[in-house]
């Protein structure tokens, strides 16, 4: 099963393309703090991920980005189980993860993820080829299929496997670690790949190579990725529809274009003019956001951008939004979204 | 920024070797640098490129294995000259430098308050009350929330972007002419990156500092240099005035650098002019131009011999063959 050609898509394929390859509900982590199973959780308790919904769709690129703390790499390691959430569902291809249907082991088989430190996330006592072909052989496969295979994802990834299979992590550089992570997660046939700032510490040209080969690979194996970053240039180049979320909860939900020409969140709004210039004629003048982001603990009431907000009213230190549609399958956490909302600023547009 | 003021910071032919396992490591090989009051140059590049090593070099921060070379000329001094007392009561009150990790430039077990104190009695002959309130002034100054209190703060109660504006507020405790920024923004999320940024232009006007602002972020550079220079393989291969260098790149690998950027919509299974290969292993570089085996316009005379600096336009150069060639093949051009 694991040797040879991946099975075709449409034997793995067992929800039909309708159904979201990834259908993410309510999912919850807090850490810290020890509340009762029904009783108050005490101060102190960082609300992560704080009950947020999203989908990944077949053979899409769902794009995660947010400022540090914002809960993006936790929500990518509650969905692989890395952690475990508190609450929350994740439905992979329309089954529980976790459930008789489908066990842990067969939904990590089927969805791997490619971490930030290329070198921090590989044995340094591994050779490269090893490293590959570890996952195949712990599945049973014979060493001899295991290594062939190896081989083939080595050279699918742009690393000739005559110079560099026999190579160990420390002898080659950020960009080519980075490549022997993305063929390791692919040695298992994966439908998932999450990359988790996979590109952050490369260089800029080197980067434009590792982004350029995961288009490639995307197209050839079949792959859906979650693409998590906090470089929003990046972000818009590789993906479908984009999640922008601040302190634990999702600010903005919707496909890529539609959000970068015209966001519905003021957060999103920030954090598009946040990005530096590249017109020397027209250079930022101000800061579209003051302050650091504010800590998970304890979050503001209401709406959490809302001390930070220039479009902020009473309300929205009172209630907090709920996800209004902006356009299709476009929504955007913001009372300014919602017309039944009474923010003042509604009524007088 | 006069056109006639004589350069604060001047390097010649600034050269830095390592030892190392494989032998000598030039990192970087014939800089010149020259830097105006009130000026801020961007050192661009990509890791490896020599242009951290260029800027400890002008506070001869690095470990006394490595090899200096050349001249560096700061405010008058030349720094490689310099005793050991003479470099400490140089760096700081001359020259200031800040980091791209804020968390280990600053002591975890003394207060942020007191070291900034600290440093201002070294350089000054003024009284611990005295240097206190300047450490509260320069808190105001980078805008600290309740300043007063978080003086009192150790540099782990404080976040990210505030550590990175204590260490600026360190920085220029004493007054100094020159700044040296090696990456401060780089590990900041962009919203705090661009009110860093609008807070160095901010200060470096009201101070008429001069600063060298290391980044491999071109969106980085063109937010806060009037000029930039473009290192690769420890030489720079193209410098000029920030706009030249952006919207007329004439150095082949800067127009990778900006054509490898994925910016704007770009259409749907579009794919990124990336620049092949990786930069050289500096204990065996390639022979002639260091970029010769990934660039698109290779010739065999590239090969041969590193091509001098070429002038684009008045103050803007690059080093690379073609430009030389096209030079003489238009007269008076």
């Amino acid at each position: 099963m694991i040797i040879g050609a991946p099975p075709a898509p449409e034997d793995r394929d067992r929800g039909g393309p309708g159904t979201p390859l990834l259908d993410v509900r309510g999912l919850t982590k807090h850490f810290g703090g020890k509340g009762g199973l029904f009783g108050k959780a005490k101060s102190g308790v960082v609300r992560a991920v704080d009950g947020i919904d999203f989908s990944v769709a077949k053979g899409e690129t769902l794009g995660i980005v947010g400022e540090s703390g914002c809960g993006k790499s936790t929500t990518a390691r509650l969905v692989m189980q890395i952690i475990r959430p508190d609450a929350g569902d994740i439905l992979f291809d329309g089954e529980a993860v976790g459930s008789q249907a489908l066990s842990l082991g067969d939904f990590r088989r089927q969805a791997q993820m490619v971490f930030q430190d290329s070198y921090a996330s590989l044995n340094p006592r591994l050779t490269v080829e090893e490293t590959v072909a570890f996952g195949p052989r712990v599945q049973g496969a014979k060493p001899a299929a295991a290594l062939a295979k190896a081989h083939d994802l080595l050279h699918r990834v742009g690393l000739e496997p005559r110079r560099f299979a026999g190579r160990y992590p420390h002898e080659i550089s950020g960009g080519q670690r980075q490549r022997v992570n993305i063929a390791r997660a692919l040695s298992l046939d994966p439908r998932l790949l999450i990359l988790d700032e996979a590109v952050s510490a490369l260089d800029k040209s080197v980067e434009a190579q590792v982004l350029n080969l995961l288009l490639d690979l995307k197209r050839d194996f079949g792959l859906t990725y979650m693409f998590i970053t906090h470089d929003l240039n990046v972000v818009r180049f590789m993906s479908d529809r984009i999640m922008v979320m601040y302190l634990g909860k999702v600010a903005e939900f919707g496909p890529s274009e539609p959000i970068f020409e015209k966001p519905g969140h003021p957060y999103t709004a920030a954090l598009l003019s946040s990005m530096p210039s590249m017109d020397p004629d027209h250079r930022t003048q101000e800061a579209p956001l003051t302050g650091d982001p504010p800590n998970p603990i304890d979050p503001p009431s209401g709406c959490r951008f809302h001390p930070r907000c220039k479009m902020v009213s009473t309300l929205c230190s009172q209630a907090e939004p709920r996800l209004s549609t902006m356009g299709e399958d476009h929504l955007a956490a913001c009372h300014l979204a919602d017309p039944q909302s009474g923010h003042p600023r509604l009524a007088a547009a | 920024m006069s056109m006639t003021a004589e350069p604060i910071v001047e390097a010649v032919g600034l050269t830095v070797d390592f030892a190392s396992a494989k032998g000598p490591i030039r990192a970087v090989s014939g800089v010149d640098l020259s830097l105006k009051p009130g000026e801020t140059l961007a050192l661009l590049g990509e890791s490896g490129s020599g242009k951290s090593v260029s800027l400890r070099a002008l506070m001869r921060l690095h470990p006394s294995s490595a090899k200096i070379g050349g001249s560096v000329r700061v405010d008058g001094r030349d720094v490689l000259a310099m005793s050991a007392r003479e470099l400490s009561a140089y760096r700081g009150k001359i020259v200031s430098m800040i980091f791209q990790d804020p968390g280990l430039a600053f002591d975890p077990v003394y207060r942020i308050g007191d070291q900034i104190a600290e440093a201002v009695m070294r350089h000054e002959r003024v009284s611990r009350a005295e240097a206190r309130k300047r450490a509260l002034e320069l808190f105001e100054r980078v805008r600290i929330p309740s300043p007063e209190r978080r003086l009192d703060n150790y540099p782990h109660e404080m976040s990210g972007g505030m550590r990175q504006r204590a260490m600026i507020a360190l920085a220029l405790a004493c007054r100094p002419k020159v700044l040296l920024a090696d990456e401060p923004t780089t590990a900041l999320d962009a919203t705090v990156q661009i009110q860093v940024l609008l807070l160095l232009r901010e200060l470096q006007r009201e101070f008429g500092l001069a600063i060298v602002f290391v980044t491999h972020d071109v969106g980085v550079a063109v937010e806060i240099a009037d000029r930039i220079a473009v290192m690769y393989a420890g030489r720079i291969v193209e410098s000029g005035p920030c706009a030249d260098v952006i919207r007329n790149a004439a150095h082949p690998y800067t127009r990778g650098l900006l054509s490898s950027r994925s910016h704007g919509a770009l259409g749907k299974d579009e794919r990124l002019k990336a620049i092949p290969g990786s930069p050289p292993d500096l204990a065996a570089p390639p022979p002639g131009c260091a970029f010769g085996p990934r660039c698109e316009s290779f010739a065999e005379v590239c090969g041969s011999a590193m091509p001098d600096n070429v002038v684009v336009s008045s103050s803007h150069i690059a080093r690379c063959v073609r430009l030389a060639i096209r030079n003489s093949s238009q007269p008076g051009g």
